[in-house]
């Protein structure tokens, strides 16, 4: 992968001129290939990543990762179910998968109920699906690369050596 | 403290103290310091390596190894030293496992100097480099590497250093405070002078691994070296495990033979967990290695970029994690300026006198920490700077 964009998958906020910097490329052609990547829709957005466990005051939503078994349509195969189910605005991610299930799909809600009707009235009903079980997530220790469990790591490292 | 009525021993006494001893106690005594001070990976081991020497703890693997080291390591190493330089070791007895780089250097030069052999030692470097051959009885002859000379050492002054009869020259590249490396053509006529005067080298390349702009090459891998090389290398940078104190020596046979003496009777053997950490890391530690090295580099040509920008004239160091930045345009001597930047702005740099007498006009930046820091520390200094 190129290094601009190995740098902004990791840090959104990185800038031209450090980009640049680090990667001893003119800061005018760093520009240039980062919109050039926005236009192709190989960089799609910014945005931040959140610990909602730290925020207080808030209730917290509730995930749930659901497997659902589909029976594929003729001629359109699984894309077009794919397509009903992850246009709600529920569901945060849905993947084709190899093995038992066919569709995986993570839903976020305010709570289990709001989640259990979503499956038991929009989800389980709809035509082609034959089936789905729920799992609730009830602790995420690491989500997309980042550990989210506060860790108290004591530096031991001397802040001065030679 | 009062002086003890016994007079202690002369060598330790009349060797100088590492001048910076007070500069690092004041870092110590402050709070929120950005440090570009620090001479160790900013990486925490890769896991897979902890993981492995964990499952080996808890199966009870918890005694002395051999003398020497475990022999599946002393295999996996020579045949590491084999893929890197094309030579090969006997793992029986050419390799020794020693307690970092560190045990091995004191050992090496205990083994082979008698009372009053002079070393050549390349300045600036490392802190422990002319202690641990004055602790073995030996002279250190210090040779300065030069700004004008892109800090590399001048084959002239390795010359007249032979002239003066030297039995060894210990040798670093990447450097460590400069950060120079030296390419297979710059490394050849070094050798050339090595085979004319035939002395010994101690080539300390810890930091092989972490060699950005060329390949690193050994310096046994040029014909008819390897009976006159100590090779010294370790896992503390390139795989981050500095705390798993883990490194070997790869010599004649009979220098590991004396070597492995001292170490019998003083060492016994190095730790056991980290015997087997290393092991990992030489099987599976490499895209690890590949990932921090990536790091290093752009965090490198940050540094480099900013420093410059500040006209803290930097050169491009080719190799570890450190700058060696000229700071004469502020007229104040390394000390000065690395206390009043610690007292002003809270970031932490090491002075040039930490590693050679003649550093004065120079402080080494570590970018052994987060681009966070880097970046913070960076936009300190400048603010330093405009403000003096
Ligand atoms: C050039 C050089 N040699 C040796 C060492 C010590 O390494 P080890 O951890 O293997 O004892 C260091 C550590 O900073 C170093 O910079």
């Amino acid at each position: 992968m190129d290094e601009i964009l190995e740098i902004l998958q990791k840090d959104a906020n990185a800038d031209i001129s450090e980009i640049s910097a680090q990667i001893n490329i003119p800061e005018e052609d760093v520009r240039k290939k980062i919109s050039e990547y926005k236009k192709k829709g190989i960089i799609i957005k910014y945005k931040a990543v959140i610990n909602q466990e730290l925020i207080n005051n808030v209730s917290q939503d509730v995930t749930a990762l659901i497997e659902v078994k589909v029976t594929p349509q003729k001629n359109k195969g699984f894309d077009s179910i794919a397509k009903r189910v992850y246009n709600f605005p529920e569901v945060v991610s849905c993947f084709l998968l190899s093995g038992g299930y066919d569709l995986f799909v993570i839903v976020k809600g305010r709570d289990h109920n709001t989640i259990s009707n979503f499956v038991s009235e929009k989800l389980a009903p709809m035509e082609n699906i034959i089936g789905t079980e729920t799992h609730f997530i009830l602790k995420k220790y690491k989500d997309d690369g980042d550990v989210l469990v506060t860790q108290q790591k004591e530096e031991s490292r001397p802040i001065i050596s030679a | 403290m009062k002086k003890s009525k016994h007079e202690f021993s002369r060598i330790i006494n009349s060797m100088p103290s590492s001048g910076i001893r007070e500069f690092f106690d004041l870092v110590l005594s402050m709070d929120d310091v950005v440090s570009l001070g620090v001479g160790e990976p900013d990486f925490s081991t890769p896991w897979h390596i902890c993981e492995s020497a964990i499952s080996k703890l808890e199966k009870g693997f918890t005694s002395y190894t051999s003398n020497k080291g475990m022999l599946e390591l002393r295999c996996n190493i020579s045949q590491k030293i084999f893929e890197d330089s094309g030579v090969k070791y006997d793992p029986e007895e050419e390799i020794l496992i020693t307690v970092g780089v560190s045990e091995g250097m004191d050992i090496v030069f205990r083994a082979i100097l008698n009372p009053g052999d002079k070393v050549a030692v390349i300045k600036p470097s490392y802190v422990s480099y002319s202690p641990c051959v004055i602790m073995a009885g030996g002279e250190a002859i210090e040779l300065e590497c030069r700004e004008e000379n892109n800090f590399k050492l001048d084959p002239e002054d390795l010359e007249k250093a032979c002239k003066q009869g030297i039995k060894a020259l210990l040798f670093n590249y990447p450097c460590n405070p400069t950060g120079v490396s030296y390419t297979k053509d710059e490394l050849g006529e070094i050798v050339r002078i090595v085979k004319e005067y035939d002395i010994l080298v101690l080539s300390d390349e810890i930091y092989d691994s972490l060699t950005y702009d060329f390949e690193h090459t050994p310096l046994i891998s040029f014909p008819d070296m390897k009976e006159r090389v100590i090779y010294l290398n370790g896992f503390s940078k390139g795989y981050a495990m500095t705390g798993w104190r883990i490194g070997y020596i790869a010599a004649p046979k009979e220098i590991v033979g004396l070597a492995n003496k001292i170490h019998q009777y003083t060492i016994l053997c190095a730790p056991i967990m980290g015997q087997f950490a290393a092991i990992e890391a030489l099987k599976n530690g490499q895209p690890e290695v590949q990932e921090m090295k990536k790091e290093y580099k752009r965090r490198r040509n940050y540094v480099v970029n900013k420093l410059n920008e500040m006209e803290l004239t930097t050169f491009m160091p080719q190799g570890a994690f450190y700058t060696y930045s000229q700071i004469k345009k502020t007229n104040m001597d390394s000390n000065v300026f690395a206390k009043k930047l610690l007292m002003k702005k809270n970031v932490a740099v090491v002075p040039g006198t930490a590693f050679s007498e003649k550093g004065k006009d120079y402080i080494r930046i570590s970018y052994a920490s987060s681009f966070d820091n880097i970046k913070e520390a960076m936009s300190r200094m400048k603010v330093f700077l405009e403000e003096l």
